[in-house]
């Protein structure tokens, strides 16, 4: 009982390192110990042959289905119809408009992504409600560009393209029916969880066929629709609906105090909802967005039952060129990969802004 | 294989030739743990004797909660040994599941159940560990719960009581299981100041009764009135234990007196 | 010269109208109906002037016309020569079997993944976690078609089928499965079946409240179940002689006969619906299961109860309740999922009733709303079922 203080020691030899751990965490108990054993025996199976499939006995590069005579896979299959598969048919000597708006969302996506850069507020601006536009004009033509149709558009450039449009064009309408829904007016409340609720409890394949032979009934006949844009319309009716519920979700988190800050300081609904309540609440909406987005992408795969060559579609048809005869694998194993690649990287993404957001509160 | 209930004791303590005094019902010796490289708890000794009543203060981080949850082995220590009642503490679960038997451990969050009544808390453990018949196991939590005077909540759920009701059926739960200790881990820190009172004056009623307590607190009122012996612990030692009226007016440590100081002065 | 007075007096009162608190609303709400009114007018208008233009037939007499296709996989009896009607019905049948199949498969497979995810064994963990990101992370037609043009495609003719024991077979064409046939006899064994499931749920029962009484006995005997469960089916079929017999697949010609069927469309929609939706339900299930706070394992633990009971009594009620309505939202998302069907031709309601059907009739709007209302249908009942559950969780607790 003094002054005297014990110094700190070091952990006994028993309790730390490489084998106490592994005597925790995979063989702490017999159960534990089979499941270990059995998975590095799968893992024993399956890894050696995979790899040499895949990357010692493959083929890589080739003109056609002949190139392919080894054991391997035909990664020439994919080497040669890249080209196809990242821009659908359109035409060679202008697939620098492809690759600017490829640039553009690397570009926006680093810009939002990194701390450090400035101006976020107007970058965001432009990627909300420029963009889209911008990228309509690169990709279809006019104002000096020459006009590339849209059944010539195709691959992985028609997959983002779908999911970015979609998206982007959901998200006011979604802002608004989350608005309606919690509306104090009985007669906008229903309206719009209707709406709601409706989109939400149909496949979108359905909507999809609506889009495309519906939508050409509902206008007046001289009216004629694209079948990108019809299929877009339809994307947005029902992304609408599921951006509507994740903008409730940021909605019911604001503080009711804050609804009764604003009427205090005597601004109107709408200069309440835009200057304090949105601004709020699209901040926790961020990784609510960013998960229907990922749920939006990999959707978009849907329009190839109404004829539109996505990603998907495009590698599906390559797989019945004659040329090119028994690389299923190989083409779904480099779409899944393409596919898995922008999900996994956005929902990491999104699980970064969740707990920034816990941290914040 | 699957167990989400880390289970602490794991780590067989090493073995000590050390005789243990059959009066004391908890006996702590030349206890050690480490988290990962830090040193929580250095060369710990402590024996409580039945009927005994022990506070244990200290700054924050100074690990005294750490202490009383090696206790009924919530946390796993690597060196050292401690012996409750008889049943020293190794990693057979049969081992751990007898000393948690005996020690009763009231928590700073309180921990009740959501899902389950304030009656059906209390009666949980003695149905399914005691194996008592479910109407007996009602008549002692009743008689537990007239004790910290809430009987008429019996059927209630832990989320329409206030905090300090909450903690008096969290007493209530573990006397269920008529413990040999009661161990309390900062029982009223998380409580508004009004219902503080009510915990302590419960807490009080059971020192009255007798029971073995050891209790992690900051409530030095408590302490003066209560309690037999005063630890205090900084950076995982225990730097000075004496009875409260010796502990309080003339503490030995610069430590000691600088804690009482701004625990007693605010 | 009045009436310019009237008007700017109505300007006026408008105007106060709409400054008044407690009729802006109602004027705005006016304006909305009125605006969304016009809409559907204008739509149906456009609609009729379209099909009357194109000469198609609008109501819904073709449910009764002859549908003049077949489907490969039929629940009830079907043939070109029944009506559309009766095609409707093989659609929704056949969606409502392959959800129900699906959701039975991904929950168990789903809760497997998610228990496995928290498991204490590390490489146990990252297997799973490694399984969850791979296939929520690719989209669920490219796991169809993988299974479907990729592996399932990849399958020996029926010719060289791979046989497990003589009884089941799987080539191209499907996996065959032997089929119990149920004879005479059989009747008194089924009823004992009911019988035993009865009595072992009442000899449970009396279990525990034996042990709830008295505290004496443990509380669940599996032995004496599963006793009950076999033995009593077990002693009357001997005593009663009843006989079973097997119809087992065989090769006839270029393809089996006899069996349970389960062609490749279905085995190739199920295999992804299922790891699909379990990829997902294994997450709802981990995030359930870590939801229940720590606090809550280590006052069950310093109770003295054991692991096991820590989780049976106190962690999985806690769970169940954070798992449930995103499970069910799983659910739903995997009945509507199954629609993806259409894509490799399995029969399912978009399929046989929104391309087929559609195709031949051109009466779109009838088809898609009627295609959509059974979804509706569906996923509406279930959050009338969900909100319930929802109220009265809300209502006990708190």
């Amino acid at each position: 009982m003094s002054d005297q203080m014990i110094p700190a020691r070091k952990p006994p030899k028993q309790s730390v390192g490489l084998l106490v751990w592994s005597k925790n965490n995979l063989f702490a108990s017999l159960p534990s110990t089979v499941a270990t054993v059995l998975i590095v025996y799968g893992l024993y199976l399956l890894l050696p042959p995979v790899v040499q499939w895949g990357l010692l006995d493959a083929t890589w590069w080739g003109s056609d289905g002949t190139a392919c005579t080894t054991e391997g896979a035909c990664w020439a299959f994919v080497t040669a119809r890249l080209d196809q598969f990242i821009y659908g048919f359109y035409p060679q000597d202008h697939q620098w408009r492809a690759n600017v708006f490829f640039f553009q969302l690397v570009l926006l996506i680093g810009w939002l992504t990194i701390k450090a850069t400035p101006g976020k507020k107007w970058v965001l601006g432009y990627a909300l409600l420029l963009m889209p536009l911008v990228s309509w004009w690169l990709l279809y033509g006019g104002l000096g560009l020459k006009i590339v149709a849209t059944h010539q558009w195709g691959g992985l450039m028609l997959t983002l393209l779908l999911a970015l449009c979609g998206m982007v064009a959901s998200l006011p309408f979604g802002i608004l029916l989350a608005l309606g829904r919690r509306s104090n007016m009985p007669v906008i409340r229903a309206l719009s969880t209707a709406y709601i609720e409706m989109w939400r409890g149909v496949p979108l394949i359905t909507v999809l066929f609506m889009a495309s032979v519906m939508l050409p009934l509902f206008v007046p006949e001289q009216v004629v629709f694209d079948k990108l844009l019809r299929a877009l319309i339809g994307i947005v009716m029902f992304q609408a609906a599921y951006m509507a519920e994740v903008v409730r979700g940021g909605l019911q988190a604001i503080p009711k105090g804050q609804f009764e800050a604003f009427g205090s300081l005597g601004l109107s609904y709408w200069q309440g909802m835009v200057l304090i309540i949105l601004p709020q609440a699209m901040k926790l909406v961020i990784p609510g967005v960013v998960n229907t987005f990922i749920a939006l992408f990999k959707d978009t795969s849907l329009v190839l039952v109404i004829g539109l060559f996505d990603l998907l579609a495009i590698v599906q048809a390559g797989l019945n060129d004659p040329a090119w005869l028994g690389f299923a694998v190989e083409g779904y194993l480099f779409a899944g990969f393409v596919f898995w690649a922008f999900c996994y990287g956005m929902s990491k993404y999104s699980q970064r802004l969740e707990q920034q957001l816990h941290q914040g509160r | 294989m699957i167990d989400y209930l880390d289970e602490p004791c794991l780590q067989k303590p090493l073995s000590q030739t050390l005789e243990q005094k059959a009066s004391s019902l908890i006996d702590i010796r030349g206890l050690n743990k480490w988290y990962g490289q830090f040193h929580v708890l250095r060369d710990i000794d402590l024996q409580i004797h039945k009927g005994e009543k022990v506070v244990i203060c200290g700054p924050s981080g100074s690990g005294k909660s750490t202490l009383i949850r090696c206790i009924n082995c919530l946390e796993e220590h690597q060196q050292g040994s401690i012996v409750v009642d008889g049943t020293r503490l190794t990693n057979d679960l049969d081992n751990i599941e007898t000393i948690r038997r005996e020690v009763g451990m009231v928590f700073q969050q309180f921990n009740l159940f959501p899902h389950l009544t304030i009656l059906e808390n209390c009666t949980l453990a003695p149905i399914w560990v005691r194996k008592q018949a479910k109407k007996e196991a009602e008549k002692v939590a009743m008689e537990y719960l007239e004790r910290v005077q809430i009987p008429d909540q019996a059927h209630k759920y832990p989320g329409q009581l206030s905090g300090g009701q909450q903690q008096r059926v969290a007493i209530a739960r573990s006397l269920c299981m008529n413990p040999e200790v009661m161990l309390f881990d900062e029982p009223t820190s998380a409580l508004d100041p009004e219902m503080i009172k009510e915990v302590l004056d419960v807490m009080i009623e059971l020192a009255r009764e007798g029971m073995t307590m050891l209790c992690v607190t900051h409530e030095m009122g408590f302490a003066r009135t209560v309690a037999d012996r005063v630890i205090f612990m900084d950076e995982g030692q225990i730097i000075e234990q004496a009875p409260p009226a010796e502990f309080f007016d003339n503490p030995r440590s610069e430590r000691t007196r600088q804690f009482l100081g701004q625990v007693l002065n605010h | 010269m009045s009436e310019r007075v009237s008007r700017t007096t109505f300007y006026k009162r408008l105007s106060r109208l709409w400054r008044n608190g407690d009729s802006r609303p109602l004027l705005m709400q006016a304006l909305v109906v009125l605006v969304v009114l016009l809409l559907v007018v204008w739509v149906i208008n456009n609609t009729m002037n379209n099909l009357e233009h194109r000469g198609i037939s609008t109501g819904f007499d073709f449910l009764s016309q002859e549908a003049g296709f077949g489907i490969i996989q039929t629940l009830v009896e079907y043939d070109e020569s029944h009506s559309y009607g009766r095609t409707f019905t093989v659609g929704v049948l056949n969606t409502l079997l392959v959800s129900s199949l699906g959701i039975a498969f991904a929950t168990v497979l789903g809760f497997l993944v998610g228990i496995a995810r928290l498991s204490a064994n590390w490489l146990l963990a990252r297997a799973a976690s490694v399984f969850i990101e791979t296939f929520r992370n690719i989209p669920l037609l490219l796991q169809i078609f993988f299974w479907y043009f990729a592996v399932l495609a990849a399958l020996p003719h029926p010719r060289r089928s791979l046989a497990f024991g003589d009884m089941i077979f799987l080539n191209l064409r499907g996996l065959y499965l032997p089929q119990p046939v149920i004879e005479q006899g059989l009747m008194p064994v089924l009823a004992s079946v009911v019988v035993a499931i009865v009595t072992a749920l009442v000899v449970r029962a009396t279990i525990r409240q034996h042990r709830l009484r008295t505290g004496q006995g443990t509380i669940a005997m599996p032995w004496l179940l599963l006793g009950v469960l076999v033995g009593m089916p077990a002693l009357v079929w001997h005593f009663s002689g009843a006989t079973l017999s097997v119809e087992l697949p065989q090769l006839r010609g270029f393809n089996f006969r006899g069996g349970i069927t389960i062609i490749p469309e279905l085995g190739a929609l199920l295999l992804a619906l299922t790891i699909y939706t379990a990829a997902f339900i294994a997450e709802v299930v981990r995030a359930g299961i870590e939801s229940v706070p720590k606090g809550q394992k280590e006052a069950a633990a310093a109770l003295g109860l054991k692991p096991g009971k820590v989780m049976t009594l106190v962690v999985i009620p806690q769970a169940m309740k954070v798992i449930i309505p995103p499970l069910t939202n799983q659910y739903l998302n995997l009945a509507k999922n199954s629609s993806l069907a259409t894509a490799i031709g399995y029969p399912d309601l978009v399929s046989v009733f929104a391309g087929t059907t559609l195709n031949q009739t051109g009466q779109a709007v009838e088809v898609i709303a009627m295609t959509m209302a059974v979804y509706l249908t569906i996923s509406l009942s279930v959050s009338l079922l969900m909100n319930i559950y929802n109220r009265r969780v809300a209502l006990i607790e708190r």
